[in-house]
């Protein structure tokens, strides 16, 4: 009873075990980001119970779902959100970048 | 209005209770294995008999939000002492935050690893499921609260579902004459260079995903901020087969000498500390102290963090060579920020606590000062689970002999003894982990503040400096950081630290971040059948 779900993200497969969320399972395949911001940068799972609003998913195409609460079920089709353009050039972040 | 729980062929014990997911519909399929057809037939029945309820006005003696320790104790207490009660949970199963665990529904073995203080959560939870069984209690999960009114001395709490897969959308409305609220807490977060990259998460999220689903987030990570919570978090992690390069504490632990009286008020919390000392030990994990995780690297997500020394004040020693350390994951934990906007919406009154966070006042029977509404939890001051859960039971009772039902003074006097001594403990706590003085100069003008409408530390110092935006509220209509999806949740208290320059945070700094005009996100469509009466 505990064999694993099959899902799609972008049409790949994505696997759960019974009882997780999508972020979760997304955790355990090694994905950190399926979202991008309108300045461009990525977002995932960041508080993790529903607070943040970064780890947005479009699910069976409803958009806008918090991937840190919908539970994982067979067949559910996820989408990333396409990366909308930075509507300011000059918006680029430089905390990250090495020194 | 509840039928009894049938038996569960995967759980034979009949007296155990089932998922809050379960208990609100009849013959409870499993929420992930239930066919579809199953599914929506029993989404019908439940639709029907929210209706009748509706119909015959049902009104409920107590409704309480938040079913994490507080919520569940109240609940319970409340409904053994003879009260109807709702119970309303946006997550799928009772247990709140320190006591999240696998889907009940998918037989996970040992679903108390990692936890602490199991059983009692476990009898709380068969005393539900007994009370459910009996019609006392009625739960409502993966629903939230989005919005409270009282119309005609009667408390109206709007309901939206969680998530758009939950299949049983009704009830959207429950009705109740006194209002528990405890809604819990978030993880604090301060912003740092490199914060908004993926890998970075809330320590609590972190915890999350390794109590409820068993998912690590990362190989190799940095537990960072302060509080005794990073503890646990760093524990979890190593015992799941993460490497831990170290547990980043900002302040020193002998700052526990601040307040010796509190610290030693609760014995069985120095035993806590000391068995996760020694776990951490066994994983290896180092245990820095006076030490700040100032940087987070990156290129689309985490790969490396910058570990400061800090001077008594929060500044980053300049004799101290900062360390560069490899990592995918960094655990951000500064404490916990109450949830106040139930609170904040019913218009009772807040202070600010000794950990500069906004909490409900309560009086020592866990009254709020809006007639017929209670708060406990961390609701009222962040002070762990045991605290809660005593504040919870201690809100049980007084709501009983508000209702008229006589309550033995000796059992009351028992409890508020309980929770001013683990309240002397917490204050000693907080005192022990400040936010450091000097953090915001760790910040660079670019650092992300806002993560929702991207706006920098630059754009909030700016309205600050040049415009004279003092406090959170105006440089939040100045430079919009807090008015993305999270409500300002993520950024509040920290856009608010920054505004106010090193003064100590007051209510009017902390309040306006709290009004919400909605709690949680809701459709057009639930808007508009919220019905008449409202402004
Ligand atoms: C992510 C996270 C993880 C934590 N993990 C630990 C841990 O492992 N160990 C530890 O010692 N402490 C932990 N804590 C601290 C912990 O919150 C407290 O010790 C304890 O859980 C507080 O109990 P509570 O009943 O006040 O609130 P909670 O346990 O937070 O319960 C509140 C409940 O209210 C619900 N709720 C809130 N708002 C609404 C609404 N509008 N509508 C419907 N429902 C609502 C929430 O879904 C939640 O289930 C954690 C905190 C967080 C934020
Ligand atoms: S991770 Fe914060 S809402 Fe999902």
């Amino acid at each position: 009873m505990n064999d694993p779900i099959a899902m799609t993200l972008d049409g790949r497969t994505l696997t759960a075990r019974p009882g997780q969320s999508v972020g979760a399972a997304l955790t355990d395949a090694g994905v950190r980001s399926w979202r991008t911001t309108r300045g461009g940068q990525p977002r995932g799972l960041f508080c993790g119970i529903g607070v943040c609003f970064d780890c947005l998913i479009t699910v069976d195409g409803r958009p806008g779902q918090r991937a840190c609460l919908v539970p994982a079920r067979a067949g559910l089709v996820l989408e990333t959100a396409p990366a909308s353009p930075s509507p300011d050039p000059g918006h680029q972040r430089r905390d990250d970048r090495d020194d | 209005m509840t039928e009894p729980r049938p038996t569960d062929p995967a759980r034979p014990d009949p007296g155990a209770p089932a998922a809050l997911s379960q208990l609100d519909g009849p013959p409870a399929g499993r929420r992930h294995s239930a066919l579809p057809a199953h599914r929506s037939g029993e989404a019908r029945e439940v639709d029907d008999r929210w209706l009748r309820a509706e119909r015959s006005g049902g009104v409920y003696d107590v409704a309480v939000v938040g079913a994490g320790p507080a919520g569940l104790s109240a609940a319970v207490t409340a409904a053994e002492q003879g009260l109807r009660v709702a119970l309303v949970d946006a997550g799928a199963q009772p247990g709140g935050q320190f006591w999240r665990h696998p889907d009940e529904g998918a037989a996970w073995p040992d679903e108390g690893r990692g936890q602490h203080g199991w059983r009692r959560f476990t009898r709380l939870r068969d005393r539900l499921g007994r009370l459910i069984g009996g019609g006392r209690v009625e739960a409502f999960a993966e629903r939230q609260v989005w919005f409270v009114e009282e119309r005609a001395a009667v408390w109206h709490l709007h309901l939206t579902t969680t998530h758009a897969a939950v299949e049983t959308p009704a009830p959207r409305l429950v009705r109740a004459t006194s209002l528990v609220l405890c809604p819990g807490g978030y993880d604090r977060q301060l912003p740092v260079p490199g914060w908004d990259l993926p890998g970075v998460m809330t320590a609590g999220g972190v915890q999350a995903l390794l109590k409820a689903h068993r998912s690590v987030a990362g190989r190799r990570a940095v537990v960072a901020g302060t509080g005794p919570f990073l503890l646990p978090v760093a524990e979890g992690l190593a015992a799941a087969g993460a490497e831990v390069l170290a547990v980043c504490e900002a302040n020193s632990v002998t700052g526990w000498g601040r307040s010796p009286l509190g610290a030693v008020s609760v014995p069985g919390k120095g035993l806590e500390a000391l068995e996760y000392a020694g776990a951490l030990l066994r994983h290896r994990v180092p245990f820095r102290q006076r030490t700040a995780l100032t940087r987070v690297h990156g290129e689309g997500s985490v790969t490396g963090a910058t570990l400061s020394r800090l001077d008594r004040t929060g500044r980053v020693r300049p004799d101290v060579p900062p360390q560069r350390v490899e990592v995918d994951l960094v655990a951000f934990g500064w404490g916990f920020t109450p949830s106040l906007e139930l609170v904040s919406a019913v218009g009772a009154t807040t202070r600010v606590d000794v950990d500069e966070s906004l909490v409900a006042w309560v009086d020592p029977n866990q009254r709020t000062d809006v007639p017929r509404v209670y708060a406990a939890g961390e609701v009222t001051g962040v002070g762990g689970a045991v605290l809660a859960a005593g504040e919870g039971e201690l809100a049980g009772l007084t709501l009983a002999l508000d209702h008229g039902v006589p309550v033995a003074g000796s059992r009351i006097e028992a409890l508020q003894r309980g929770v001013r001594r683990h309240r002397r403990f917490a204050a000693a706590m907080h005192r022990a982990h400040p936010v450091p003085q000097r953090w915001a100069e760790w910040l660079t003008d670019e650092t992300m503040l806002c993560r929702c409408e991207e706006v920098t530390v630059g754009a909030v110092a700016e309205v600050r400096d040049v415009l004279g935006a003092g406090d959170a509220r105006t440089a939040k209509m100045l430079a919009r950081p807090g008015m993305g999806r999270c409500q300002g949740r993520v950024c509040g208290f920290a856009t608010a630290k920054l505004t106010a320059c090193g003064r100590s945070l007051e209510t009017t700094d902390l309040a306006p971040l709290a009004k919400r005009p909605f709690t949680a996100p809701v459709s057009l469509g639930e808007l508009a059948t919220t019905g008449e009466g409202e402004d």
